[in-house]
C-alpha cells in the first residue's frame, strides 16, 4: 500500500470525494442552474448585450467549466503531496 | 486565384503535412500503436483530443444548428463542454492509474467478466461506426463543394488519407497529426469570425462582439435587433427557447455524459505518461474546444442577421433575386439554398421567413462554410475553411478508426479468443481490422443511410446509457460486481434504444405529448442513465459483491502513485 496507514487511505479519499462534488456543484449549478432552470429568470438582468441567462447558456458556463478543471488539477496535485501518493 | 485551385494548394499542403508526420511517427509495437507509447506531453495531448472531439458536425453543422434554434442550440455548447469536467474529475485521473489500452479492458478487468468485456467491445464498436459515417460524409460536402469533384471521390480521398496514417502510425501518428489538424481548423474556424464580427460590430473579439451594438449606428444591440426580426419573420424570439426546460436539461445532460462515455475519446487519456497529466490534458482539452465553441455562438448569431438583412434587405422587404450577392447562387448550385421559381424569376423579391411569405429556404450547413463569402473575404480564406472541414472530419475518423481496430485485435483477438499470440501478430491484426474498418466506413459515406446525422446524435444517449455508469461504478463504488453491471449496462442500453427507435422510426410523428415526461429521444439517455444506476444497485443487492481482490484493486486505482505504462496485459 502507498499510504502510511488505512486511516491515510480513508482521509485521502474522503477530501478528493469532497473536492469532486463541490466543483460538481459549481459545475451543476452554472449550467442546468443559471443556463436552464433558472435562465428566464437570469434573462431579467442585462448583462452588456446579454440576456444574463442566454450568456450563461452559451458563454458562461464553458468558461466556468476550464476554471472547475484547473482548480481540480491545483488541489489534486497538492492532496497527493499531502499524503506523498504524487508521483514523484 | 480562383478559388479552386487555391483550395487545391490549400488543402493539398494539409495533406502533405500530416503523411510527413505520420512517416516521422511510425509504429513499431503495439503500445506504440494503441497509446504512442504512453509519453504524448498534457498540452499536446490536450489539443490532439480537441481535434478527436470535435468532428465534421462540430466544425460545419453546430454554428448553423445553433443559428436557427437560437437559445435551444445552447444543449450543444453546455453539451459538448461539459463532458470534460466528468472527465477530469470523475474518469481520466483513474482510468490512467488502471493503466489499460481499452475501454473494454477497464470493464472487463473490473467486472471479472467475458460478457461484460463482450457487451462493452459491442457498444464501442456500434458507437464507433455511426460515428464515422458522418465523418466521412462531411468530407465529401467539402470536397464536392470547393474542389468540385463527386461526393464518392471525396469519401475515398478522404479514406485512402485516414488510412494511410492510422496504418502507418497507430496511435502515435494520429496523436501528433491530430495536433496539426487542431492548428488548422482552429485557425479557419477563427479568422473569419473575427472578420464578420468586426464587419458587423466594430469588435474584432467574436465572444464579446455579439454581445455588443451593431455597427450600423442604430444603437441597437445585435441580439436584441435579431430577437426583434425573428419575431417579426415568425420565428421564436433568438435568445428564448421553444423546447421544455426539462427537455433542454435531459439533452444537455444527456450529451455531457455521452461524451465523457465515448471510447475514442477516452482513449486519449490512456497516451499521457503520468496521472496527474490526465488531469492536465482534461482541463487542456477544454481551453482548446472552449476556443472553437465559444466563437461558434458568435458566428451564428451574426451570421443569422447578416442573412436576414441579405435576402430580405435592411428594409425587411425582400431583395430582388438579381440583386443578390454571388454567394447566393454559389450555394444555389449545391442545393443548400433554395429559392422559389417565383424569386427567381424577378416576379417577387427573395424573402425568408417562418410563415407563408416565405419563398427562399437557407439550410444550416452553409452558416460556417459560407461565412467567408458571406463577409466578402479573400479566397484564401475560403479555402482555409475548407481545409478546416476536411482537417475536422479526418482527426474525428482517426480516432474512431483505432477505436475500431483495438476493439477487434486486442479486445477480441488477444483478450477474448487467442491469448498467445505475439505482439506482432496482434499489431499486424490492428492494421488489418482498421483496413477492413476504413471500408465499411466508406461504404457509408458513399451510401449513407438516411439516418446517419440523427444517429450521430444518439450514439451520445446510446454511450450515457450504457458505458458511463459501468465506469463510474467501477471507480467509485467498489463492491459494485459483475452482475449488477451487466444488468444495468443492457437495461440502460435497450431501453435508450427501444424510445429512440420507437419514437425516431416507428412513430415518427409522435410530439412531447407523447413523450415520456416530455423528453425528446436526443435526451433520453439522461432517463437511460439512471435506469442503468438503479437496476445495477437493485441487482447488487441481491447478488454477493464483487470478491477481495477486485476491491484491492479498486483501492489501488483511487491515487496517483505507482502508474506504470499503459499495457496489454
Amino acid at each position: 500500500m502507498a499510504f502510511e496507514s488505512q486511516d491515510h487511505a480513508t482521509a485521502y479519499w474522503k477530501e478528493n470525494l469532497s473536492l469532486m462534488l463541490k466543483l460538481l456543484f459549481v459545475w451543476a449549478l452554472v449550467s442546468f442552474g443559471f443556463g436552464i432552470f433558472l435562465a428566464d429568470l437570469l434573462n431579467q438582468i442585462q448583462f452588456f448585450g446579454f440576456k444574463l441567462g442566454f450568456w450563461f447558456a452559451q458563454q458562461g458556463a464553458i468558461y466556468t467549466f476550464i476554471v472547475l478543471i484547473f482548480v481540480y488539477i491545483r488541489q489534486m496535485n497538492k492532496l497527493d503531496k499531502k499524503y506523498g501518493v504524487d508521483e514523484e | 486565384m480562383d478559388i479552386q485551385t487555391l483550395t487545391f494548394i490549400v488543402v493539398g499542403a494539409t495533406f502533405a503535412i500530416y503523411i510527413g508526420i505520420a512517416i516521422w511517427a511510425r509504429a513499431g509495437s503495439t503500445n506504440d500503436f494503441y497509446v504512442a507509447g504512453g509519453g504524448v506531453p498534457p498540452v499536446a495531448n490536450g489539443m490532439a483530443t480537441a481535434a478527436d472531439w470535435m468532428s465534421a458536425a462540430s466544425f460545419i453543422s453546430m454554428a448553423g444548428l445553433i443559428s436557427i434554434m437560437g437559445y435551444d442550440g445552447s444543449v450543444y455548447l453546455m453539451g459538448w463542454t461539459g463532458g470534460y469536467v466528468l472527465l477530469a474529475l470523475c474518469l481520466a485521473p483513474y482510468l490512467r492509474k488502471f493503466g489499460k489500452f481499452t475501454v473494454p479492458d477497464f470493464i472487463g478487468d473490473r467486472y471479472y467478466s467475458q460478457t461484460a468485456r463482450t457487451v462493452a467491445v459491442f457498444c464501442a464498436i456500434v458507437v464507433s461506426f455511426t460515428y464515422i459515417a458522418g465523418q466521412m460524409r462531411g468530407v465529401g460536402v467539402v470536397f464536392s463543394r470547393f474542389l468540385e469533384v463527386d461526393i464518392t471521390a471525396g469519401v475515398l480521398i478522404g479514406m485512402a488519407m485516414v488510412y494511410f496514417y492510422t496504418l502507418l502510425g497507430g496511435m502515435k501518428g494520429i496523436t501528433y497529426t491530430q495536433v496539426a489538424q487542431y492548428i488548422i481548423l482552429a485557425f479557419a474556424y477563427t479568422v473569419p469570425a473575427v472578420f464578420i464580427t468586426f464587419q458587423m460590430t466594430g469588435h474584432i473579439l467574436p465572444q464579446t462582439g455579439f454581445g455588443s451594438t451593431l455597427a450600423d449606428g442604430s444603437g441597437l444591440y445585435l441580439l436584441e435587433r435579431l430577437d426583434g426580426l425573428s419575431e417579426e419573420l415568425g420565428f421564436a424570439a433568438y435568445t428564448e427557447g421553444t423546447r421544455s426546460t426539462l427537455d433542454v436539461f435531459a439533452i444537455t445532460f444527456a450529451l455531457m455524459v455521452g461524451t465523457a462515455g465515448l471510447p475514442h475519446v477516452i482513449i486519449r487519456f490512456f497516451t499521457v505518461p503520468k496521472v496527474r497529466d490526465a488531469r492536465r490534458s482534461g482541463g487542456w482539452a477544454l481551453v482548446f474546444i472552449a476556443v472553437v465553441y465559444t466563437t461558434a455562438p458568435a458566428i451564428a448569431s451574426i451570421t443569422k442577421t447578416n442573412i436576414l438583412y441579405t435576402i430580405n434587405g435592411e428594409d425587411q422587404q425582400g431583395v430582388m433575386y438579381e440583386d443578390a450577392p454571388t454567394w447566393i447562387t454559389n450555394w444555389e448550385r449545391t442545393g443548400l439554398i433554395q429559392i422559389s421559381e417565383e424569386a427567381r424569376s424577378g416576379a417577387e423579391p427573395m424573402f425568408y421567413s417562418n410563415d407563408e411569405r416565405s419563398n427562399t429556404n437557407v439550410d444550416a450547413d452553409i452558416i460556417v462554410l459560407a461565412s467567408p463569402e458571406i463577409a466578402n473575404l479573400p479566397n484564401w480564406v475560403v479555402a482555409l475553411v475548407a481545409a478546416g472541414g476536411v482537417a475536422a472530419a479526418l482527426s474525428t475518423s482517426a480516432g474512431l478508426l483505432l477505436v475500431i481496430s483495438s476493439s477487434v485485435s486486442h479486445d477480441l483477438l488477444k483478450r477474448t479468443f487467442k491469448p498467445n499470440i505475439t505482439d506482432k501478430q496482434e499489431l499486424l491484426a490492428a492494421r488489418i481490422a482498421a483496413g477492413f474498418a476504413v471500408l465499411i466506413g466508406a461504404y457509408f459515406g458513399i451510401n449513407p443511410p438516411g439516418f446517419v446525422a440523427q444517429v450521430v446524435a444518439f450514439a451520445f444517449g446510446l454511450a450515457a446509457a450504457s458505458f458511463f455508469p459501468a465506469i463510474i461504478m467501477g471507480i467509485f463504488h467498489k463492491r459494485m460486481n459483475k452482475e449488477g453491471a451487466i444488468a444495468g449496462m443492457v437495461v440502460g442500453i435497450v431501453f435508450t434504444l427501444t424510445y429512440i427507435i420507437y419514437f425516431k422510426f416507428i412513430n415518427p410523428t409522435a410530439g412531447p405529448d407523447e413523450w415520456f415526461l416530455s423528453i425528446s429521444p436526443e435526451g433520453i439517455g439522461t432517463v437511460g442513465m439512471l435506469l442503468n444506476f438503479i437496476v445495477a444497485n437493485i441487482v447488487l443487492k441481491f447478488t454477493k459483491e464483487s470478491p477481495a481482490e477486485i476491491q484491492e484493486l479498486v483501492e489501488s486505482i483511487r491515487y496517483p502513485k505507482g502508474a506504470g505504462e499503459a499495457t496489454g496485459h
